[in-house]
């Protein structure tokens, strides 16, 4: 068990009536790469929004780094080392880069100063270069602001907090969905840099060519189950359109769907 | 390892194009308006050559006519200690409406503790309370002035950050109740005749002092400290800054106190320099506040803004009035002219900010 990073046993949320999400059985191994498929509305979202705490699930467990877990929100969660990058990017446009990386926690000096205690600009701009060199995101002047910036390089600052804070899980929630061609490819080089770092992530993506280029592993979720899990090896794109539009049905979840 | 920088999407990323600082503009802009008046003087048949800011009759020691630069100064500081609060206001996507009123009402209250017994051996007959309040040290005015203050600015900051009905609202609302505390403190009478260490903290250039100390403290608070830069991220993007786990609702309280904070100073250095307090007081002041502040490039959308270039409004505002009047314009054109200059330098900025997004 302890190469798991992630996992819920039977992860449910109900909106009401309404069952967004039934009985989700998923494992994470450390340093794996696992795309999250599935059509509008399959309950993607909504699983990672019961994982990094944006909601209170309905019923399930989540173990994440071998201890059960309870986030009361999504600071919680990213104190607990999962990152996540929102597809609105959460960035302030009129601050910097290292501003943006630390937002909420920042470096500081003379702490006994409460709500006027100092920045430590420093420590927090080499911090920042540090953890942009390890994702491989080259961005000419930190100190620019975020506004002055193309959405492919938002998107690197975004990706950058992973990096900078070290954490133990990255989920990205379609990270590419506005991007252009190259700064698409841009975000790809960099999550390719997370695999040879061994950072595990989680990819919502409905990018079939960027999900294969990538991940070692996809999920497949239709009407609020898991209907697939399948290895990028043994799989095409025909098979998982197949399990996205519910054409067929994984073996192991027969009955599921 | 993979190389990102290929393909920024047509970007040319210039890392030696640094920003621009708005304050220089501010400054150009300043500089201007300065010659201006002083080509009007030159020119204009009525003036007889009179220098606007140059001393040409040698009536000081120094090459400028210090007695304006003088009134000048002295005109914008106590507004200005105002509008150093309004600046973080706007800077953090809100608004402050009541700072004016709360001159009004803060003066009055403190005044009633700053009188003296014994106005030139005769009795002082205008004391709030009753012989108590006579010849007190002169820190607790001060202290139930700031107090009033921070109790109108929580209440502000409640409103706005818990009940989330819009800034404007809840201060427009808290501008006529301070108007009303003021009017109804004494039933509309003058308070007059403090006591002399009281009648010393806004005399000469005392005002002066005050306001740049204050912009100092402040311009240091809004750049260095996490106060500064939580106040930028919530003007900036509300959403992210709640989602980086920044108490957005007790900071926007702690801002709205702070700001009328400053407004209260203001009230006390105001009352101090004019030795009497009257419900009248700082009419128009919150929004000549926010012409400083907006003049001084503080963007009205938040997130952007500075004391520096607050401080610049302020010293544009004062150069305008005092430049008017030494045009010998009419003061009834004095105000429309004023407004005029106000539109003009948001429709600026908003140029400006277009362009700059346009570059990109």
């Amino acid at each position: 068990m302890t190469d798991t990073i992630l996992e819920t046993k039977g992860l449910t949320k109900h909106y009401g009536g309404v069952h967004a999400l039934s009985g989700a059985d998923f494992v994470l191994q450390k340093g794996e790469h696992v795309a999250i498929m599935g059509d509008n509305g399959a309950g993607k979202s909504t699983f990672v929004r019961q994982i990094t705490g944006v909601e209170q699930r309905t019923s399930g467990t989540i173990h994440f780094d071998g201890k059960e877990v309870r986030f009361a929100g999504p600071i919680d969660a990213r104190e607990a080392g999962i990152e996540t990058v929102f597809q609105t990017l959460a960035l302030a446009d009129d601050l910097d880069v290292p501003d943006n990386l630390f937002l909420g926690r920042e470096l500081t000096k003379f702490d006994w100063l409460g709500p006027f205690r100092l920045l430590d600009y420093k420590a927090m701009r080499e911090a920042t270069i540090a953890g942009l060199e390890r994702t491989a995101v080259k961005i000419p002047n930190i100190r620019n602001t975020i506004q002055n910036m193309s959405g492919g390089q938002r998107q690197c600052v975004a990706i950058a907090r992973t990096a900078t804070f070290s954490s133990k899980l990255t989920i990205m929630d379609e990270p590419t969905a506005a991007l252009g061609v190259q700064e698409t490819e841009q975000v790809e080089n960099i999550i390719r840099t997370l695999k040879e770092a061994g950072q595990p992530l989680i990819l919502v993506s409905h990018n079939m060519r960027q999900v294969m280029d990538l991940v070692d592993r996809i999920v497949v979720f239709r009407r609020g189950r898991i209907v697939a899990n399948l290895k990028r090896d043994e799989t095409d794109g025909q098979d998982i359109v197949a399990y996205i539009t519910g054409a067929k049905t994984g073996a192991e979840f027969e009955g599921a769907a | 390892m993979a190389d990102s920088t290929q393909g920024t999407g047509g970007l040319k990323f210039d890392s030696k194009r640094r920003a621009w600082p708005n304050e220089l503009n501010i400054l150009f802009a300043l500089i201007l308006i300065i010659a201006i008046f002083e080509a009007l003087g030159q020119t204009l048949p009525y003036m007889n050559d009179q220098s606007f800011l140059f001393d040409t009759r040698d009536r000081f020691d120094s090459i400028f006519n210090e007695a304006r630069l003088r009134i000048i100064i002295l005109q914008v500081a106590i507004i200005g200690i105002i509008a150093l609060g309004v600046t973080q206001v706007i800077i953090s996507g809100g608004i402050d409406l009541s700072s004016g009123p709360l001159v009004g009402a803060t003066a009055m209250i403190v005044m009633s503790f700053a009188q003296t017994e014994l106005v030139n051996g005769g009795p002082n007959p205008k004391a709030v309370f009753g012989e108590w309040a006579f010849d007190l040290p002169i820190l607790i005015p001060i202290m139930v002035g700031l107090a009033f203050g921070a109790l109108i600015g929580f209440i502000n900051g409640c409103f706005i950050a818990f009940t989330r009905i819009p800034p404007f609202i809840a201060t427009l609302g808290m501008f006529l109740i301070c108007r009303g505390i003021a009017q109804a403190w004494t039933r509309g009478k003058p308070v007059s005749f403090p006591t002399e260490g009281y009648a010393g903290l806004g005399s000469g250039m005392m005002p002066v002092f005050w306001f740049l100390g204050l912009a100092v403290l402040f311009h240091f608070l809004l750049k260095y400290t996490v106060y500064g830069k939580h106040t930028y991220a919530i003007g900036s993007n509300e959403d992210a800054a709640r989602m980086s786990g920044i108490n957005v609702q007790k900071h926007k309280v702690l801002v709205y106190m702070i700001a009328s904070m400053l407004a209260a100073f203001a009230a006390i250095i105001l009352s101090s320099k004019n030795l009497t307090a009257q419900s009248g007081m700082g009419i128009f002041y919150e929004l000549y506040a926010i012409a400083m502040a907006v003049i001084g490039g503080v963007s009205l959308t938040g997130g952007r803004g500075s004391i520096i270039g607050t401080v610049l409004g302020a010293m544009v505002f004062g150069v305008i009035q005092s430049g008017f009047t030494y045009i010998k314009l009419d003061a009834y054109f004095q105000l429309m002219a004023m407004g005029a200059i106000i539109i003009g330098a948001v429709v600026l900025d908003k140029v400006r900010q277009e362009r700059a997004a346009k570059r990109i």
